[in-house]
Order: C-alpha cells, then sequence, then structure tokens
C-alpha cells in the first residue's frame, strides 16, 4: 500500500542561522528502524533539491525514535536576512513528512501503534 | 546560597516563548493552580536589536515593555503565594526595566526584591576586547569581528544559571535578566533549591532539558504539533508548560488541569526536536547535555515523565551575538484570482522583473514565491491542475545595499494592478518602504573575558 510519511510520523523545523534542522519522529521502535533505514543523507538531500543547497547531516535519538536532519545552506541567510515567506524552516518538517511511500498494511499496522 | 530549602519538588511554569507570545499565558500560569516559579524568555536573537534601537530613542527603554503592565496584574498573588519570577525580559537594559517594576510594585504598596543580572552587553567594551586578543571570529564562516566592526548594533554574551542562582540567593521575589539562555531560567532555580553543584553535570544538564522543553511556551504542551493537532484541546485559553522538578534530576512535565493543550510522549518530544544541531552536544554556559539519553514516559493524563538524563562538562567559552546592519530589503505583493491564476502571477513577476532591468536597478538578491503554490515547500510542492487553483498571491523580495533601487522598487508593484494581467488585487498599505536588514554574527568568548554582575534593588511601601 502507499502512505505518506505523515500517516505513521510527525516531526518540528527550525533555524539554526541558515541551516534548517528538520526532525522526524516515529511512534514506536518499528516505525524508527524504517524511517532509519529509509532516510538517509542522500536520500535527504535529494529530497530537498531546489531546497537545500549545502551538506544534510543526519543525527540520531533512537531513545525518542527520532532523527535529527541538519539542512546547511537552506534559508537564504539565515531568519532576518532571508527573503523567504518561510524564513525560519518552519514549515520544512512537514514538507518531508509528505513523502509517500511503499509499505505492507502489516507494517503500516505496526508503524501507527501510540500514534496520535 | 547554602540555604536552600530541599522541598520534596518544585513547578517551574513557562509562561513565554518569545516577546511577542500570549500576552496573557503568564497570568494563567499564576491564577489557575499551584507554582513555585514563573519563568518567561522574551528574546531571541532579532529582539536584541530591536531594543538596542528603541534604548537609542529613549535610554530608559530596552526592554520588553509588556513585563510592568503584566507585573501590575501578577505581582500581588505572586508574593502572597510566594511565587518567583525569573525573566532575560530586561533585553538591553536590564536595569530600566527592573526600575519599571519597582514603579509598579510602589503603586501597589507592595514591596519586593529584584535581583538584575546585566555585565552581558558587550558593545562597548568591543574594541578593548578585540585589542586584547579576543577576534571573536564569525563561528559559520570563520572570519575575525572586525570586518563588520563599524556596523554593529547590539552584542551581547549568553550567561547561564548560575548568576541567577545567585540572584535567588539574595533574595529576590524577581530576577530580571538581559541575555542568558533561555534554559538557564529553568535550570537555575532548581540549583537553588535543590543545591546542585557546579559540577553535577548530569543534573545541570536535566535542568537544561527542561528549559529547552519550557522555552517555547505552549510547543511543548500541543502548539504547533503536527501529530493529531486536532486533539488538541482548548487551544482558546492554554496551558504553558509546567516542569515539576525533583533534586535527583527527574522531572515531569504537565500543565494545569482547566486550561487548555495537550501533555504527551509526543508533544514534548517534537519540543526537544526544536532547533537543535548535534543532541549529544547541547551546548549551555553550564553543561553540555546529552539527548539522546533523555527517557520519556507518558505517566498520567497531561503528565510526562523525563528521566536519565546525562551530559558533561561545559566548554571553557560563552557564546556571544552581535546584531550588524546589512544593508536594506523590501516585499511586495499581489494577489491574482481563477482563471489561470498562477500563469497569471507567474507573467506579472516576468514583467516586474523586466521593468526593474529596464531601470537599471541591481540588487544583491531578488526572490518570488506563489503563496497558493510553492512559497512554503519550494520544488517539493505538489504540481496543481491550473484549474482548481482559486487564487495565487505572487510575493517578491529584493535586498541589497543601495537604498534607492530598494526604493524604486517599491515604487513598480501597484503599477501592476492597471499595466499587467488581468483579475488582480490585494495591494494594500502603500509602497513596500525599505527596511533595514539586521544580520548575526554568533562568536565565542572566553568565559574570564566577561563577567556577570548581580545586584539587588528593593522598593518598600
Amino acid at each position: 500500500m502507499k502512505a505518506k510519511l505523515i500517516e505513521f510520523c510527525h516531526g518540528r523545523s527550525g533555524d539554526k542561522g541558515d541551516a534548517a534542522n528538520v526532525g522526524i519522529i516515529a511512534y514506536n521502535q518499528a516505525g524508527y528502524d524504517y524511517i532509519s533505514g529509509l532516510l538517509t543523507e542522500t536520500f535527504v538531500k535529494d529530497y530537498f533539491a531546489g531546497v537545500c543547497f549545502g551538506e544534510v547531516k543526519r543525527y540520531e535519538l533512537p531513545n525518542i525514535h527520532a532523527l535529527n536532519f541538519l539542512l546547511n545552506n537552506t534559508l537564504g541567510g539565515g531568519g532576518t536576512v532571508s527573503l523567504k515567506l518561510d524564513a525560519q524552516g518552519k514549515t520544512l518538517a512537514a514538507a518531508l513528512l509528505r513523502l509517500e511511500v511503499d509499505i505492507t498494511e502489516k507494517q503500516f499496522n505496526e508503524f501507527t501503534k501510540n500514534k496520535e | 546560597m547554602k540555604d536552600y530549602r530541599m522541598k520534596p519538588n518544585i513547578r517551574i511554569a513557562s509562561g513565554q516563548g518569545f516577546w511577542g507570545d500570549l500576552i496573557d499565558a503568564p497570568v494563567y500560569q499564576v491564577f489557575s493552580g499551584e507554582i513555585d516559579y514563573l519563568v518567561m524568555d522574551y528574546l531571541a536573537e532579532v529582539t536584541m536589536s530591536i531594543l538596542k534601537k528603541q534604548q537609542l530613542r529613549d535610554p530608559k527603554l530596552g526592554y520588553a515593555k509588556d513585563i510592568p503592565a503584566l507585573m501590575k496584574k501578577i505581582l500581588p498573588e505572586c508574593k502572597k503565594r510566594n511565587i518567583k519570577i525569573i525573566t532575560n525580559g530586561g533585553g538591553v537594559n536590564p536595569l530600566g526595566c527592573a526600575e519599571a517594576v519597582l514603579e509598579t510594585a510602589k503603586e501597589l504598596s507592595i514591596s519586593v526584591k529584584i535581583a538584575v543580572v546585566t555585565g552581558d552587553d558587550i558593545l562597548g567594551s568591543l574594541d578593548e576586547l578585540v585589542a586584547s586578543g579576543s577576534e571573536l571570529r564569525n563561528m559559520e564562516t570563520g572570519e575575525p569581528i572586525t570586518v563588520v566592526k563599524d556596523k554593529i548594533l547590539s552584542a551581547n554574551t549568553y550567561f547561564g544559571a548560575f548568576p541567577i542562582v545567585e540572584g535567588l540567593a539574595k533574595g529576590a521575589d524577581i530576577v530580571i535578566t538581559g541575555r542568558t539562555t533561555d534554559t538557564g531560567l529553568t535550570l537555575a532555580p532548581m540549583i537553588y533549591e535543590f543545591g546542585w553543584a557546579k559540577d553535577d553535570f548530569d543534573k545541570l544538564s536535566a535542568g537544561t532539558i527542561a528549559g529547552h522543553i519550557l522555552e517555547c511556551g505552549m510547543q511543548a504542551t500541543g502548539g504547533n504539533f503536527l501529530g493529531d493537532w486536532q486533539s488538541v484541546e482548548n487551544f482558546e485559553k492554554p496551558g504553558f508548560p509546567i516542569c515539576e522538578a525533583y533534586p535527583d534530576g527527574t522531572f515531569y512535565i504537565t500543565k494545569h488541569e482547566s486550561l487548555g493543550g495537550k501533555v504527551s510522549v509526543a508533544t514534548v518530544s517534537e519540543q526537544l526536536l526544536y532547533e537543535i544541531g548535534d543532541p549529544k552536544q547541547y551546548i549551555t554556559p553550564d553543561c553540555v547535555a546529552d539527548f539522546t539519553s533523555i527517557k520519556l514516559e507518558q505517566a498520567g493524563k497531561d503528565r510526562v515523565k523525563v528521566h536519565s538524563i546525562t551530559g558533561s562538562a561545559a566548554t571553557p567559552f560563552y557564546k556571544v551575538s552581535c546584531a550588524y546592519a546589512d544593508g536594506y530589503s523590501a516585499f511586495g505583493q499581489l494577489t491574482y484570482s481563477w482563471p489561470q491564476a498562477l500563469t497569471k502571477a507567474r507573467k506579472a513577476d516576468e514583467i516586474l522583473r523586466g521593468r526593474l532591468k529596464n531601470l537599471g536597478l541591481q540588487f544583491d538578491e531578488m526572490r518570488t514565491e506563489f503563496a497558493g503554490y510553492n512559497a512554503c515547500h519550494g520544488p517539493v510542492a505538489k504540481e496543481l491542475d491550473e484549474d482548481s487553483i482559486n487564487e495565487i498571491t505572487m510575493r517578491i523580495g529584493v535586498r541589497g545595499n543601495d537604498k534607492k533601487a530598494i526604493e524604486r522598487f517599491g515604487m513598480e508593484i501597484a503599477p501592476l494592478i492597471l499595466t499587467g494581467p488581468p483579475a488582480v488585487t490585494g495591494f494594500a498599505g502603500g509602497r513596500p518602504k525599505p527596511q533595514d536588514v539586521v544580520a548575526y554574527w554568533p562568536a565565542l568568548i572566553e568565559k574570564d573575558q566577561v563577567t556577570p554582575l548581580v545586584t539587588l534593588l528593593e522598593v518598600k511601601p
């Protein structure tokens, strides 16, 4: 079946200078294992082509089933300088969560346990 | 500082996430249940330079002006119940802020002790610091500060929790600081009440992470929640987070029962990820906290237990943030309705750019976005069938050092209404004017180069 990440993950994003941080959180270990395999630095860099012009760095927080991505050179110079409507990258977690993936129904049921 | 009370626990309530946040949130926090401390973060990077400008116009200003009016509403109750207030809303003039609050206390016939933390403002001593060898190199580009020195508007050191602890130990009812870390506001009462040692880095890290959860107000209790946001109740009167802290470093995040919002593992997890870099290296003046050590458990309705946090020693540096003038910018926008809204908006952008080119105007950057189509997500946005688009707002911004060019740009927006594609509206507020662009210069300074100063002021009726 096809599912969007937002159906089994959530997240938050914001600014760190000209970099955006994009945090993606799964609702359980199975969901975390799945996104850990899927969302590599290369994958996220390619996904944000035309948005992120620098290096993508990934950090893992398995304790809260989360991945944190730092997208360098993304915010048009940073919060106060940027000409972007979303100068602080606040909508970028949502941008990543609209990613559509192919998973089995069994996986979907697993990944949505504890969903809120 | 030795006279700590070793309470079984303390309740620290978040009252503001930034200057401009819900004005009555601290009032709700004080009047809706038990708390021991009210902490309010007012400072974003941009705030310091705005406050500096206000102080240049009137030396009495330079702090979050909402504070005296807020004190009028909460100070009598806080005094009565011994709720202590800690805020960095002193901005670039913490003493001025304290004077204004003392005036308010006088009017209310309340005696109050205010500890004021100063010494963070190093604008006046930048030359000396540079002369004595502090290069204040930009943490991102590596350039020395001399590159922008003549354009600097404000320069502040981020102090941590310990100057606030000193103020509490002096018997302050209220502590007002300048540029203190957001996390230090919450950590300080824990150090003071539980007698935590300066080198007990696991506990300092626990308090720091509690501060990170509280520093953005409702963002920990269901605000801006990307999970099931519709499950968040009563946004109309939200409960900002409350940290119930224990001496061993364990704490619970909760909220007043009668207020709105939601506290769950998911809402707290989202706030943990807000604006962080390397989760193992969350650096503050007090410690380096490890976010990968955090354990979260739902411990009841709207109650999350946070425990097992570890961390390590702080670095020998304070962070310094300087604001400097970096040219001008202006924004214009027009809204195009169906039919062919996107095609018309794109054509309008092309016409505008052609006219600016004919005028020979140069900008450092020009950016057009189409709100309703791709302004937020850029190329990640979904392609839309044009007939289904009801309207598009074209938003165009320019930035550069030539103020005249930016003024001229402002004159080219409105003419598009009569001289461009049809069914256009939404031009309001007159010609866009050049705005000052303020850029930031993050740097490090050796801790022994800057000294926090704690002063106690008092008024008796």
